[in-house]
């Protein structure tokens, strides 16, 4: 017998080379290898066909679809709040700055405006709870890190001295109180006002995280704009320059506020300028601010209807920045894109220096 | 922390100011913990799902299962469990499992709530009465002892004991026809590895892999269908394996394998011919092994005719019958003899041919030839077997390989270059295959093939080599090995035959010689109706052999259908067997069930075969309607694995138990329960019976201490039986100890040796990393807790090993025995130089280098002198229903192939005939990792459901531009048969072929789903048709022909009459495709 | 409290815990995944997550789409016209190669939804995960449009955030999570961040080596936008393709200017206001 001769077989029949470990051991299976995992495709040849391949460095995604989750907010329910918020917290301002310099019905207007504000967007934000019962667990914590506790927290500042305010303002008790009361709640206010803003932009939402520098300025404007409409719709003409004022100031600071914004964002400020809500919200807000200022002085029904415009004007502006968010999350070009050039940008400085 | 402090307070006084983490951890939080850690017990199991058989911990709790993840401490699974496995708590405690019995009236409209006990009663009832109407003690004149009026379904899902119990009651019963899924799944396994190597199980085991230095596989998908075992793949790709996928599709076993070849379905024997060929011609086989462990030297009678000569046929064909005459083929000088007989005529069996269904015996042992073969030691003898076989796949080249398969030649050229550089005495190659090679009209031809190539590159026997068949259900393995089978008894021994075996003698032919380890059948045969009938089965009354019913042809579940059809068939028994969905032509089958009497269900849902009287496909098409049925229909809830203990045989014929949990709730019993107490409720109602037709029923030893309020039998006594005991009760512990004479009792030989020593050794579990990689304490395979087969063969034939690298087993010269890693598949003392003297018989005759020892002369067949019908040697014909024509032959399809010719059943027109054109593309039907089989497992089970909710098909970008068809839409597939709709799925990875200047366009079809459940869709089965494997009636559901174009198919009778539209266009009358 | 230190950095990850295990996550090795979505059976097993049945989605084999509240795990599947190393993927002439891989919460270093939330419900824990108290969270939803990575999702059925816990519940308890445990392959690897970052290296290096060039780590390093996350992965395309971003920035790195850009906002709303008042005052 010709033990060990191996006649007829192929090529190679020498030790195994390196990378083979399929020997018998004894000692079992562990300890063999260098790595747990197999290579894929290590062994073939590639492609047989000879046909090259064109690929260009198009936009990709895993079948279109979005990269974010879609935010589980509701509109009436968030983008309410983000208006009557604003409403809220710019009235309450209005409202001391108005008793402060001597103008009791703008005044007791906005304090109780806000109050009414601050009540429909509380009843918001809770009705938008998954577990609404659960509502009190946001005074569990206070972290800084969350827009939303801190608001929480800036709103249970705000809250009851608004309340008070306008608690006293409407039934005449405790005035001293109802002071403090309101310049606590001014005070605040412009916090309520505004910190929305960040809350919308602490998210991965590409149009909302984005133009957070604008944002603030916005809302704080769309606010004060509001305000100044509940004020002319609900003070006399003759205390009511003051929320004219604010009007003007308020959609002009929006207006240019917004338009910024949406230039500085170019690609992922396209559903911004796309939204026609936010362009209906700006005709409104300076239309009703330009009409305030130049009617709503001398008619009651100008400047019931300015004011009417402002409202309507501020809360268009806040479901248009809702759904210009909601559309750059549900479109992952707007996620992988900025994101790909930021890439690109980091690594063209890398090879520069 | 204290958790219960206001988290602004914990801010304030401790290190997490932020309020990020320890600050605002909740109590309840705090408190977590795993609900395994707080579980009373764990409880090993197995899963139920495929025969990978991978080991779960159970977790109990408060009486009931919380938890199920795999266990780390299986040296096959290693703790993990693929997405069916790891469903299993969802499948066995989701509260939609039906828990309650159910009974249908005949023509009621729908279910009625049953009592179980009234239930059982009642079908011990319609069991007797059937029974009794059908009795049939003769046929054509000769002794059958039998019921061809009722049948029974099902088994791979069960354990071995319950299928034990089945077998065992039904054939005292006089049922014959009692089938599982080892018929429409593995059988051709059977035939192809029982014929070459002795045994028909898989020759090797999954761990086994990762010596591998190139895996083939071929026909399976394995990362879909046995996904944890595929493991073992990437841990042997990880050591530097090659991995090659050849298969119709581009799957997730090609997503991670080095090569994907592209095959037409139902080609691989022109490709596995092609390889052969290139081995064989190019000199690169494994010279010495070939030479000394294959029967390559053996010479031939001189009157063999090969296909080379008869354009495809063999000699000894008669083409009335359609069946071969075989003596031609047998080795000069050594005549066939079956395990059974003698004479050359008896092996035949009726007509002079072998008798249906005997191939499969070959399950545990090869078959018989008697007298010693001529050799010719240079292998240059004209009619030797290495010279035959090279002339045979002559023609089998790479061009051809090409216009047959579609595979381009350079990919081909690639796969023969990996196969052959990494076999030989340093390197070994493996096949892993499954139900792609099974599934056809000649699919035991298919596998034959690829152990024909194994041999020539010296691959069987040794580690990292071998045939892996990865087997389908859980313990499709055991179901075959105590087979719930028409054509076997428990380990492979034939079911006799009435024209052949009316008396023992003429069944074991004891007085002659026999060569290998059939010889002692008898004492296997002896001990079985020892176990079945105990003091009442005597030398002086044969044992009682005359108990058992007798054949007279097929009754494999495809000829049960007809009997239903044609009203033979009253009564029916489907055991975990859904075949309204998976067998072929499903129309079919319900048509059959509602020509019945009565039908029972166990099953752990309500599946398309409990409720097609109500909301099957027919009633849509108006063709039944539910009041005309008159079947009666018992429901009867089913237990699971968690709920009964018992053993599964996993792919690698290891015995594995697994440990009842809880007990099942409400009407749910295991179905060794149901069988038991329906036999006892029938010996019960026969007691006192004078008449000689209930005395095997009366006799039969039915005696198993049962436990437990609900009355359940103690599984171990059964496997206790199963292993056998010797004349003083003690168990016994291998199969050598078993004698002809009475006084031992063994339920399934093969299996002797799982309760030795009074253990239950399948229940063994030493975790695998206190053992080397063989394992051999975890749990107990067959035979003798060997898991390499024909492992002598990793030495030379001087008894060391080949190389050092890939030794096994070797002769141990100082110790005297063989030694090694495994358990040696050979005689321990049996020294290399032993030669048998002259005129040995049984084992002695095989000599010390003869490594395939269920042989009778010891050698791998790369030639098939027996055993095979349709034919020594594999040969390509195309599938039943073709669109090409096969260029190799004259004869379009394998022309022994068993067909139907029934007008529910039409076939289509192949290759060139007219009308072929109507059907014009390949289909192929396969199995989804998120599902399970006819689906009753997975569809009705969410978290599975929810990953593949729909039926869909698969095609390329180039079919769905010729044919309309949009992603995502809707497709119509129609067959002479049915026509079914799903959506499209327009993918790459269902390559068009180019072959033979045309292009062939193959559609894909999961098969799984069905009308019920979750999960739902039209069932692939509609569409193929009852043609079937000649040697194991395995049915072709790979590959057929088939027309789709977009759209929905139409609903009511308008289906039908689209489908007679398209038939009529075809031409197809009743004998189309029938020919020869 | 000082807004700048408060802010994502090195306090970030000890978050308060006196006694801290090392940090634990994943190394998900997409290039030995089989997609079997055994991860997200057993993961859905384990946590009892509601099944969410669909209908055919055509994405390849994916019809569970993407992570979420009732997904804590996703394979996701793509068939691409590109070579993979040396694979010779005979699907015609063309280029072929099938990629899936099994997503998951990143458990980021500076995870954008624990920072957002603002009842503490999400927490970091003693592991370096981040957990969803289910008994804390109120539904406030913030932590959703917060993630930059699309995990975190609200659940209809009961209002609360869900996601990933990394197995808070049997990582207490000494089991490796459900999800790579079951893992056929080996693809989620669970172990210790540091030791898990060292045989990706490695990984990454043996596959470039044997052709595998498009193969990259993601979410490994320190230093990217979210500060590397405890759940990493090896992808063989960008992330992109995926459906995971690029370059993915924890959003309240940009907290501190957001928060001076509002009160400048809200200092000039009381300035405004209080000017417009004062002209013309009565008193
Ligand atoms: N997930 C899952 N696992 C399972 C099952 C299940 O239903 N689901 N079922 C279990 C059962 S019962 C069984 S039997 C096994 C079966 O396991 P497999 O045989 O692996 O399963 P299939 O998907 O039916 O077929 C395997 C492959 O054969 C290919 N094929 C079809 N025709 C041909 C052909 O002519 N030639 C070649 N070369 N390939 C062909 C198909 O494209 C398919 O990819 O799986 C078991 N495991
Ligand atoms: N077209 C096409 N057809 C095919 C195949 C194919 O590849 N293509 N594959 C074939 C193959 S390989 C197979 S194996 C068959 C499978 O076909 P079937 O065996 O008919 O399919 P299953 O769904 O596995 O049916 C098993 C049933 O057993 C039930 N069951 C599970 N455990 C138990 C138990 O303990 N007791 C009882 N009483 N019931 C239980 C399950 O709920 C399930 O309904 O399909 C075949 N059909
Ligand atoms: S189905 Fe098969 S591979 Fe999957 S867990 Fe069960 S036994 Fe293992
Ligand atoms: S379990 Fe592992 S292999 Fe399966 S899909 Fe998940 S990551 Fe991939
Ligand atoms: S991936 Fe998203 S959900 Fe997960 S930790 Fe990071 S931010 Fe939070
Ligand atoms: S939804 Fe729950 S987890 Fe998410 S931020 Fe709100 S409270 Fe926190
Ligand atoms: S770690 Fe646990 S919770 Fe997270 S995906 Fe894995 S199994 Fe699910
Ligand atoms: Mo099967």
């Amino acid at each position: 017998m010709s033990a060990g001769t191996h006649h007829g077989m192929g090529a190679r029949t020498g030790p195994p080379t390196a990378d083979s470990q399929t020997d018998v051991r004894m000692d079992g299976t562990s300890g063999l290898r260098h790595e747990r995992d197999a290579t894929p495709g290590s062994a073939g040849l590639g492609r047989v066909g000879r046909r090259p391949m064109v690929r260009g460095r198009e936009f990709r995604s895993y079948y279109g679809l979005p990269v974010l989750n879609e935010p589980t907010w509701k509109d009436h329910d968030i983008a309410g709040y983000l208006f009557l918020g604003g409403l809220a917290g710019a009235s309450a301002t209005l409202a001391a700055a108005a008793e402060l310099t001597g103008r009791p019905d703008l005044a007791r207007a906005g304090k109780v405006g806000a109050a009414g504000a601050l009540a429909g967007s509380l009843y918001s934000l809770i009705h938008d709870l998954g577990r609404p019962e659960r509502f009190i667990n946001m005074l569990r914590v206070f972290k800084v890190t969350s827009p939303m506790s801190v608001g929480t927290w800036i709103l249970t500042a705000f809250g009851p001295q608004c309340f008070a305010a306008a608690g006293t303002a409407v039934t005449g008790w405790f005035p001293r109180l109802g002071r403090a009361a309101t310049v606590g709640a001014g005070l605040t206010g412009t916090a309520v006002a505004t910190y929305t803003a960040a809350l919308i932009s602490d998210t991965a939402v590409p149009a909302w995280h984005d133009g957070y520098r604008e944002m603030p300025f916005l809302f704080a404007g769309s606010a004060a704009a509001s305000a100044g409409g509940l004020g002319m719709l609900a003070a006399p003409l003759a205390e009511a320059a003051p929320a004219r004022r604010a009007a003007v100031l308020g959609a002009a600071v929006e207006s240019v506020a917004a338009r910024r914004m949406e230039r500085r964002l170019g690609h992922v400020g396209e559903p911004l300028r796309r939204s026609r809500l936010l362009r209906l919200g700006a005709a409104l807000s300076l239309g009703g601010a330009l009409a305030g200022q130049v009617l709503g002085g001398r008619s009651r029904a100008a400047a019931v209807a300015a004011g009417a415009a402002l409202l309507a004007g501020s809360a268009c502006t806040r479901f248009g920045i809702f759904h210009a968010g909601m559309e750059s999350a549900g479109d992952p070009a707007y996620t992988v894109e900025p994101q790909r050039r930021r890439l690109a940008r980091a690594e063209a400085e890398r090879d520069l220096g | 922390m204290n958790e219960r402090v206001w988290p602004v307070l914990r801010q304030l006084t401790g290190k997490d100011r932020l309020g990020k983490g320890a600050a605002v951890r909740s109590a309840a939080t705090a408190a977590l913990r795993a609900r395994t850690a707080g579980a009373d017990r764990v409880v090993k199991s197995v899963c139920p799902y495929c025969a990978v058989g991978c080991a779960q911990n159970v977790y109990v709790k408060d009486e009931k299962v919380v938890h199920i993840e795999g266990d780390p401490d299986s040296p096959i699974s290693r703790g993990r469990l693929c997405p069916k496995g790891a469903a299993t708590l969802q499948l066995t405690t989701d509260s939609r499992r039906a828990r309650k019995a159910l009974y249908r009236p005949p023509h009621a409209a729908d279910w009625q709530e049953i009592d179980l006990d009234t239930a059982m009663d009642m079908v011990a009832d319609r069991i007797i009465a059937t029974r009794r109407a059908t009795w049939e003690a003769e046929h054509e004149g000769k002794r059958t002892n039998r019921t061809m009026g009722i049948a029974s379904l099902g088994g791979a899902t069960l354990d071995n004991e319950e299928n034990y119990l089945i077998k065992k009651l039904l054939t005292a019963l006089g049922v014959i026809q009692i089938e599982n899924q080892a018929r429409v799944c593995h059988s051709s396994t059977v035939v192809g590895l029982g014929t070459s190597f002795g045994r028909g199980g898989a020759t090797t085991f999954m761990q086994d892999l990762v010596h591998s230095d190139c895996v083939v596989i071929q026909g399976s998908n394995f990362a879909e269908a046995h996904p944890v075992g595929f493991q073992w793949v990437m841990e042997a790709k990880a050591r530097g394996a090659v991995v090659i996928h050849v298969d119709p599709r581009f799957t997730r076993t090609s997503a991670l394998a080095d090569l994907h070849v592209p095959i037409r379905a139902g080609s691989d024997v022109a490709f596995l011919g092609g390889i052969i060929n290139h081995v064989l011609s190019n000199e690169l086989y494994f010279r010495d092994y070939v030479l000394h462990y294959t029967n390559a030297a053996t010479i031939l009678r001189e009157d063999y005719r090969d296909a080379e000569d008869l354009d495809g046929l063999f000699s000894g064909f008669d083409p009335d019958t359609r069946t071969y005459v075989t003596d031609s083929w047998e080795y000069e000088g050594m005549p066939v003899v079956t395990a059974t007989g003698t004479s050359e005529e008896a092996a035949r069996g009726v007509g002079g041919r072998v008798p249906e269904g005997w191939s499969e015996m070959h399950g545990a042992a090869g078959a018989t030839l008697t007298g010693t073969a001529q050799r010719d030691e240079t292998l240059r003898h004209p009619r030797c077997v290495l010279q035959v076989l090279a002339r045979h796949f002559a023609r089998y080249t790479p061009e051809m390989v090409e216009r047959v398969c579609g595979v381009p030649q350079d990919l081909f050229a690639e796969v023969c270059r990996h196969l052959t550089e990494n076999s030989g005495p340093d390197r070994t190659s493996e096949f892993v295959y499954a139900v792609g090679w099974t599934q056809h009209s000649d699919g035991s031809q298919f596998i034959r093939a690829a152990s024909i190539l194994q041999l020539l590159l010296g691959n069987i026997g040794r580690p990292g080599g071998g045939i892996q068949a990865l087997r389908g259900h859980a313990s499709i393995q055991g179901s075959s090995d105590i087979p719930t089978l028409f054509n076997l008894l428990p380990g492979y021994i034939p079911m006799p035959h009435a024209h052949e075996h009316q008396t023992l003698a003429d069944f074991l032919r004891s007085d002659a010689p026999h060569q290998g380890f059939w010889a002692d059948m008898p004492a296997y045969l002896v001990s079985l109706l020892k176990a079945w009938w105990g003091p009442s089965a005597r030398p002086d009354n044969d044992f009682r052999f005359d108990w058992l019913p007798r054949m007279t042809g097929s009754h494999s579940t495809y000829d049960t259908v007809l009997a239903q059809l044609d009203g033979t068939c009253k009564g029916y028994i489907l055991l975990g067997e859904n075949p309204a969905v998976g067998s072929a032509n499903t129309r079919m089958q319900r048509l059959g069930m509602a020509k019945l009497d009565w039908l029972v269900v166990r099953d752990l849902n309500l599946i398309e075969s409990a409720t097609w009287w109500k909301d099957g496909p027919e009633i849509e098409t108006g063709e039944l309607v539910t009041e005309d049925i008159g079947t009666e229909v018992f429901f009867l809830p089913a237990a699971t694995h968690t709920e009964k203990s018992g053993s599964f045989t996993n792919t690698n014929r290891l015995l594995q138990w697994h440990h009842r949990a809880v007990d099942p709730e409400g009407d749910a019993r295991s179905d060794l329960w149901f069988m038991y107490h329906l036999g006892r409720i029938i010996r019960e109602k026969l007691a006192g019976s004078a008449d000689p037709v209930d005395a095997p029923i009366l006799d039969l030893t039915w005696d198993y201490p049962v436990e437990g309020e609900q009355g359940e039998p103690v599984a171990e006594a059964v496997l206790a039986e199963i292993n056998g005991w010797d004349a003083e009760g003690r168990p016994l512990s291998r199969y050598t100890q078993l004698k002809g004479d009475g006084s031992t009792v063994c339920g399934c030989w093969i299996y002797c040796g799982v309760y030795a020593d009074g253990v239950n050794q399948a229940a063994r579990r030493k975790p695998a990393d206190e053992q080397d990689w063989i394992a051999s304490e975890w749990a107990w395979a067959w035979p003798a807790n060997r898991r390499v087969l024909y492992n002598r063969a990793s030495a030379r034939p001087d008894g060391h090993p080949w190389s050092e690298r890939k030794k096994l087993v070797w002769w141990d010269e100082a110790a005297g025995h063989w030694a090694g890693f495994d358990e040696p598949d050979f005689e321990r003392d049996k020294p290399p130089g032993y030669r048998p003297p002259e005129g040995a018989s049984g084992t002695a005759a095989l000599s010390g280098t003869d490594p395939f020892i269920m042989q009778p002369d010891g050698k791998g067949w790369l030639f098939a002198p027996a055993g095979v019908v349709d034919g020594p040697l594999p040969t390509h014909y195309e599938p039943q229903d073709s669109p090409v024509v096969n260029p190799l032959y004259g004869h379009q399809r394998n022309p022994a192939r068993k067909v139907y010719e029934h007008p529910d059943n039409r076939y289509h027109p192949s290759g060139h005939e007219p009308g072929a054109s109507v059907y014009p593309y390949v289909v192929t039907t396969y199995r989804l990792t998120e599902h399970f089989t006819a689906g009753g497992m997975s569809r009705g089970t969410p978290y599975l459901a929810e990953l593949q909710p729909e039926m869909f098909c698969e095609v390329s970008p180039e079919l769905a531009a010729e044919r309309g068809l949009v992603h995502g839409g809707w497709a119509t597939i129609i067959t002479a048969r049915n026509a079914i709709e799903a959506r499209v799925m327009v993918t790459d990875r269902m390559p068009s072929l180019h072959l033979d200047g045309r292009v062939v366009h193959q559609i894909g079809l999961p098969f799984h789903f069905g009308p019920n459940g979750l999960a739902r869709g039209d069932a692939a089965n509609e569409l193929s048709s009852i043609s079937l494997d000649p040697n194991s009636h395995i049915q072709e559901v790979k590959a057929l022909s088939a027309d789709i174009r977009p759209g929905r198919r139409p609903r009511g009778p308008a289906l039908r009459e689209m489908v007679a539209a398209y038939r009529e266009r075809a031409g197809i009358v009743a004998g189309t495709g029938t020919e020869v | 409290m000082d807004l700048e230190t408060a802010l994502p950095g090195a306090r970030d990850e000890e978050a308060g815990y006196a006694e801290r295990p090392a940090r634990m996550g994943f190394f998900t090795d997409t290039s030995v995944c089989i997609g079997c979505k055994a991860c997200e059976v057993a993961c859905k097993e384990w946590n009892a997550v509601p099944d969410d049945l669909t209908a055919f989605t055509g994405m390849s084999y994916d019809n569970t789409v993407g992570l979420g509240a009732d997904s804590w795990r996703h394979v996701a599947f793509i068939e691409q016209r590109k070579p993979l190393g040396h694979q010779t993927p005979g699907v015609g002439d063309m280029d072929f190669r099938w990629l899936m891989a099994s997503d998951v919460c990143k458990h980021c270093t500076h995870a954008a939804c624990l920072d957002v939330c603002p009842t503490g419900s999400l927490f970091r824990t003693e592991y370096g995960t981040v957990v969803v108290q289910q008994d804390i969270c109120n539904g406030c939803g913030y932590c959703v449009p917060a993630c930059p990575f699309g995990v975190i999702g609200k659940r209809e059925s009961d209002g609360l955030a869900a996601k990933c816990t990394l197995c808070y519940d049997r990582l207490q308890v000494g089991q490796e999570p459900a999800c790579a445990k079951t893992c056929p392959t080996d693809s989620i690897q669970f172990g210790e961040l540091d030791e898990l970052r060292e045989r990706a290296e490695r990984r990454l290096e043996r596959l470039r080596e044997s052709g595998v060039s498009s193969a990259r780590l993601y979410g490994h390093d320190p230093d990217d936008g979210v500060g590397g996350t405890g759940a990493f992965f090896l992808l063989l395309d960008e992330p992109e393709v995926y459906g995971l971003p690029p370059d993915p920035v924890v959003t309240t790195r940009d907290l501190p200017s957001m928060w001076r850009h509002a009160g400048a906002a809200a200092a000039a709303l009381l300035v405004g206001l209080a000017a417009v008042a004062w002209k013309g005052r009565r008193r």
